[in-house]
């Protein structure tokens, strides 16, 4: 496997808004975190969209894992084949617990196969080894509803890690987030990198934790209306000329 | 321990309907009319559970329930028809309405229910089928809430017009009535009404097993989160449509089988218990109880029912009112029904003790759902 993702010619268009626009994208197969940051309106959760087959493009390739075609496919299709994903809010289930949530993540998906294991004891071990990891465990039977914003987020982000996916997608984790909270969230995505083999996508705005991320070599990709505007790491995409254009203005990228 | 308390609700559940009250009646202390009463509520209350697990677990609400309530009891109707069928004062191979309406042949979708084992899995697979169908066609277009709460209330509408009609060969408005006899045993002999009777607490105590199994089943907990989050759901892998077709089914059967027990107890079935108002009425039954829990759709679907036996007796013109107040009544008051109502006095008097992971102290306000216009549509994309 030479790629996890090759995208290519990537168009996505809105009612005639080009919401992605010939976006080209690899992600190596060794790449262990790629980042993906832009100005509100680049297309990232767009891209996402379609990797997660919520939105079909109107042109372009999706090719997973070297020759896998994400298009044309499902969103539980698409997470059949490893890949998952994160939303931007944090969406578990508030009526279900902890351990429900975890439940209905993890293991096989079928009805056939659901209405044969027990919806609170299936998947047991593996489950509880995930919420050891992002420190969830002790909150096991608690209602999903009750926990805290950031502790939502880290179910979430254990909901598809017990899926032992081979791409993660994770739309801003720390939306929302305290300074603590961000911390910890580095550290868990330091240790999913050190414990699993999944390459994570990553979008998010927040310059102080993206720099955080990146800067333990990872490579970050810019998007701007649509496509690629910038990639290599992060100093080199805050030192691109067109990057700071992009978000002249906006502030964001340069004073963080 | 909570395995133990539900566990003991059953038996005790199965010891008083499905051995003491028969008993009963045998012995002469429990009068037959009372008996089938029970054994109507008791049939009705399959149709309950049915609508439990679709509206109640699923958040999906069927306004159309009844067209499966129907199937069922026509299909065991029609096999009691034609048992009695040249018995009658024509002395004809057809049932006595349709020689009223000139047709001294038997129209070919009549004849499969000569049969009674054919009429038990018609009564129970069409109506499985046709839900599936209307499933099919509705889920996969991602007709949901309010739009399918509709559809299946203007199905409900179109079969009624159709089953009134004379053409239909169902018995137009007199619907199906006069039943003799099922499999040889007279419909009018006190021991046949009670074996009916056993069947029917059988059935229903093997009803409440099974949903109870589903609902704590993995799958159980897929339905549960079709209610909060269907996209979450897919977007974890799960084909949300087999699922919902799955449970629209199994309501079906459920509400297939209900009729199947009805009629004969009732002695009729008329297009009035197939359409619009009776299917609203499950709805009802199962708010009243208390949604999403299999105790209380069965003790919405018996209360209900029982106070209509007993007021429409004394105010035949109120009951309407009457049933239109509680529906009202419980969604303002206490929108989780008898059964939340319980919960609610239970923590009004302190905590006695903790019966199970719902009565845990940690559990928030359930997350202020029900109460407020969403009660009835869970539509939540």
């Amino acid at each position: 496997m030479k790629s996890v993702l090759y995208v290519e010619d990537l168009t996505v268009s809105f009612d005639g808004f080009l919401a992605l626009h010939t976006l080209g994208l690899i992600v190596e197969s060794h790449e262990r975190i790629r980042l993906l940051i832009g100005p509100n309106g680049a297309g990232k959760t767009t891209l996402f969209d379609v990797l997660s087959g919520h939105v079909q493009p109107v042109n372009g390739r999706v090719l997973f894992k070297d020759d896998v075609s994400l298009l044309g496919r499902s969103p539980y299709g698409v997470a059949h084949l490893g890949v998952a994903r994160k939303f931007q809010t944090p969406s578990v289930f508030p009526d279900h617990s902890v351990m429900e949530n975890m439940v209905l993540a993890a293991g096989r998906k079928g009805l056939h196969s659901t209405l044969r294991s027990h919806g609170s004891r299936a998947d047991h071990d593996r489950i509880a080894a995930v919420l050891e990891q992002v420190s969830l465990l002790q909150h096991a039977s608690m209602s999903a509803g009750a926990l805290s914003h950031g502790q939502k987020q880290w179910l979430e982000i254990a909901m598809l890690l017990v899926q032992d996916p081979t791409l993660l997608l994770l739309d801003e984790p720390v939306a929302g987030m305290s300074r603590v909270e961000k911390d910890r969230t580095a550290a868990l995505i330091d240790d999913i990198v050190a414990r699993s083999t999944c390459t994570i996508m990553l979008i998010e705005h927040d310059m102080e934790f993206v720099r955080q991320v990146a800067g333990r070599g990872h490579r970050v990709t810019v998007l701007h209306e649509g496509a690629v505007l910038s990639e290599g790491s992060l100093e080199h995409v805050q030192s691109d000329e067109r990057v700071v254009k992009a978000y002249l203005g906006r502030g964001q990228l340069v004073e963080a | 321990m909570k395995l133990d308390r539900h566990v003991a609700a059953l038996a005790v559940f199965g010891i008083v309907f499905v051995v003491v009250l028969p008993l009963a009646n045998a012995a002469g202390l429990l009068s037959d009319y009372y008996l089938n009463l029970f054994g109507k509520y008791l049939s009705l209350a399959i149709l309950a559970l049915g609508m439990d697990l679709i509206w109640g677990y699923t958040g999906i609400l069927s306004l159309g329930q009844a067209i499966f309530f129907g199937i069922g009891a026509y299909a065991i109707g029609m096999c009691m028809m034609l048992e009695g069928s040249g018995k009658g004062v024509y002395g004809e191979p057809v049932p006595d309405f349709m020689i009223w309406n000139q047709v001294y042949q038997l129209p070919l979708f009549w004849k499969p229910f000569k049969y009674f084992p054919l009429a038990v899995l018609g009564a129970v697979l069409l109506p499985a089928l046709v839900a599936a169908a209307i499933g099919f066609l509705t889920f996969h277009r991602r007709v949901r809430g309010t739009y399918f709460a509709i559809l299946t209330q203007a199905i409900a509408f179109a079969v009624w017009l159709l089953v009134n009609r004379n053409e239909m060969k169902l018995g137009g408005t007199n619907g199906l009535t006069d039943f003799k006899s099922l499999l040889g045993f007279s419909l009018g002999r006190p021991s046949t009404q009670r074996a009916l009777y056993v069947v029917t607490a059988v059935v229903l105590l093997a009803t409440l097993i099974i949903c109870r199994w589903l609902v704590r089943s993995k799958a159980g907990l897929v339905l549960q989160a079709v209610r909060d989050n269907e996209r979450r759901l897919e977007f974890l892998g799960y084909d949300v449509n087999v699922y919902k077709i799955f449970v629209f089914a199994l309501s079906g059967a459920l509400a297939g089988l209900a009729g199947l027990l009805y009629a004969p107890q009732v002695g009729i079935i008329t297009p009035s218990q197939v359409g619009v108002l009776p299917s609203l009425e499950i709805v009802i039954w199962v708010a009243f109880g208390g949604k999403g829990t299999l105790w209380g759709a069965l003790l919405g679907a018996v209360s209900i029912n029982w106070l209509r036996s007993v007021l429409t007796g004394t105010y035949p013109r109120l009951w309407p009112i009457i049933l239109g107040a509680l529906f009202v009544g419980v969604i303002m008051l206490f929108p989780d029904g008898l059964m939340g109502l319980g919960a609610r006095v239970r923590r009004f008097l302190g905590p006695v003790r903790m019966g199970g992971p719902e009565m845990a102290p940690q559990t928030p306000p359930s997350s202020s759902r029900p109460g407020e216009a969403g009660v009835l549509l869970e539509d939540r994309r």
